[in-house]
């Protein structure tokens, strides 16, 4: 399926928008990271959270559950909300 | 993996006979600059920013290969990791597995590293180990040279030493701290480190177990000093040349430890009243165990932590911390509000010791005689986090 990258994690992916594989939002991220190794990790912590600055959007909708199930047809958009200076 | 792209490249140093020359490792809140100084140490070309928009904690050069430079950084949005370089800055490959803690088991919390605030290259006879501090507080290590990082189990999973690292609300602003990793230069087993706050702490079987080491220092006022929660080092030193002498700048205070004693003295109760022995960095001589240099903040009312009446000096011991002189020459005499934190003060190796600081207001300034006289060599930069030196040849 279609992944949107933000420009912080283009660093990564070399590319504004990617494809990855899973069933899940969890198995998405792994396959993520296994094409751009350390991706993950700069988004979900070592508790399996989503970083606070992070957001996730499955077909526009956003998403705070990695369990959340995948269709291949879905698009997934990663969205960096920071304010301040 | 991610690269950070760089916009100059420090030339290649080759050649034995070539008089070793100074560089400065700056690092800041928006990115990491590398600043090569001439022999003469007149002169500095910057080489950077390195990892523009990267919160950057502290960059450092292994001593023991003198090209290996680690980074601890994060950004605002992403989590923390090491870069590592192998070639001077020239080029930044991203740690495999940085420091994090381990997954909780279910139904435990677990800890989540915030960012990497601490890099100490590990003892001579180790080569590619490295330890980290971390906020909040943990320790990791490394054996491969930072590419891969584990937590030191016997400091981290140590329920009494959970239990002092509190949370946030006892923490520095930036969150709590690990920090003042030390490997005693004649033994790899024996470790120090520091915790704002928590305490400071020894390790006599690298890093298994540890000892508190906080006795003699003070707390604040109407706390009780036998909890090591409220202890604040902010940052303490072993001398090169004596390692069973340590320095300590202290939330309350200025202290000295002579090894195998226990008790802190607070040395710093010589200094003027009206300057006071509050601050973050202390630096110590690279040859001389009685000299060390302090940089004073405010730490009165509601403790502003800038130069105490906007005039900013370094004060020097030459005695072990039995007296201090001020050190203010060339710096601004008034209206010059300065922070200096915990990791950017630094001093050279060279024959007259040079002496550098960083402000929160981004300016680095030097001083080629030991702290007689000082002058800017950098401004502008974005508020620095940390300065270190390094020789290469």
């Amino acid at each position: 399926m279609k992944v949107h990258i933000p420009s912080p994690l283009v660093s990564y992916t070399q590319a504004r928008e990617v494809d990855a594989r899973g069933a899940t939002l969890s198995e998405v991220l792994v396959d993520l990271d296994r094409q751009f190794p350390g991706f993950r990790f700069r988004v979900i912590d070592e508790q399996d959270n989503m970083r606070p600055h992070v957001r996730f959007f499955v077909n526009g909708e956003q998403v705070f559950d990695l369990a959340r199930a995948l269709a291949p047809s879905d698009e997934i958009q990663l969205v960096q909300a920071l304010s301040g200076g | 993996m991610a690269r950070a792209k760089q916009k100059t490249a420090p030339k290649k140093q080759s050649g034995s006979t070539k008089k070793e020359k100074v560089i400065l490792l700056v690092a800041t809140r928006k990115g990491a600059w590398i600043f090569h100084g001439d022999s003469a140490r007149t002169r500095w070309r910057a080489d950077g920013p390195h990892f523009l928009g990267h919160i950057v904690s502290h960059v450092v050069l292994d001593p023991r290969d003198g090209k290996t430079l680690l980074a601890a950084a994060k950004t605002g949005h992403l989590g923390p990791t090491v870069f590592r370089s192998t070639d001077l800055g020239r080029t930044w490959k991203e740690a495999a597995r940085p420091p994090a803690f381990p997954k909780a088991k279910e139904g435990e919390k677990g800890r989540v590293v915030d960012h990497t605030f601490w890099l100490t290259p590990g003892h001579a006879s180790e080569p590619a180990t490295w330890y980290a501090g971390t906020s909040p507080q943990g320790l990791f290590r490394s054996v491969d040279g930072g590419v891969t990082w584990d937590s030191v189990s016997g400091f981290n999973d140590e329920p009494e030493h959970v239990k002092r690292m509190g949370g946030q609300q006892d923490g520095t602003p930036d969150g709590p701290k690990l920090h003042s990793v030390i490997v005693d230069p004649r033994d790899r087993n024996h470790l120090y480190l520091g915790m704002s706050s928590g305490g400071f702490h020894e390790s006599r079987d690298r890093g298994a177990t540890w000892t508190p080491l906080s006795q003699g220092m003070e707390v604040v006022g109407g706390f009780d000093p036998a909890n090591l929660t409220f202890h604040d080092p902010h940052s303490v030193q072993i001398c090169p040349s004596n390692p069973d002498r340590l320095y300590q700048q202290n939330h309350c205070g200025i202290y000295r430890l002579d090894r195998p004693g226990k008790t802190w003295t607070r040395v710093g109760k010589a200094m003027p009243k009206k300057v006071g022995d509050v601050g973050f960095p202390v630096v110590v001589h690279p040859r001389d165990a009685d000299v060390a240099w302090v940089f004073p903040m405010d730490g009165t009312d509601v403790w502003p932590r800038t130069s105490p009446g906007g005039s900013p000096a370094a004060y020097v011991t030459r005695n072990g911390g039995k007296t201090w002189q001020r050190q203010d020459g060339g710096m601004p005499k008034s209206e010059a509000w300065w922070t200096v934190k915990r990791q950017a003060m630094a001093a050279d190796a060279c024959p007259k010791v040079g002496l550098y600081l960083g402000t929160t207001s981004g300016e680095v300034w030097a001083s080629r005689n030991e702290g007689k006289a000082w002058a800017p060599i950098a401004r502008h930069l974005p508020e620095i986090y940390a300065v270190e030196t390094a020789s290469i040849g």
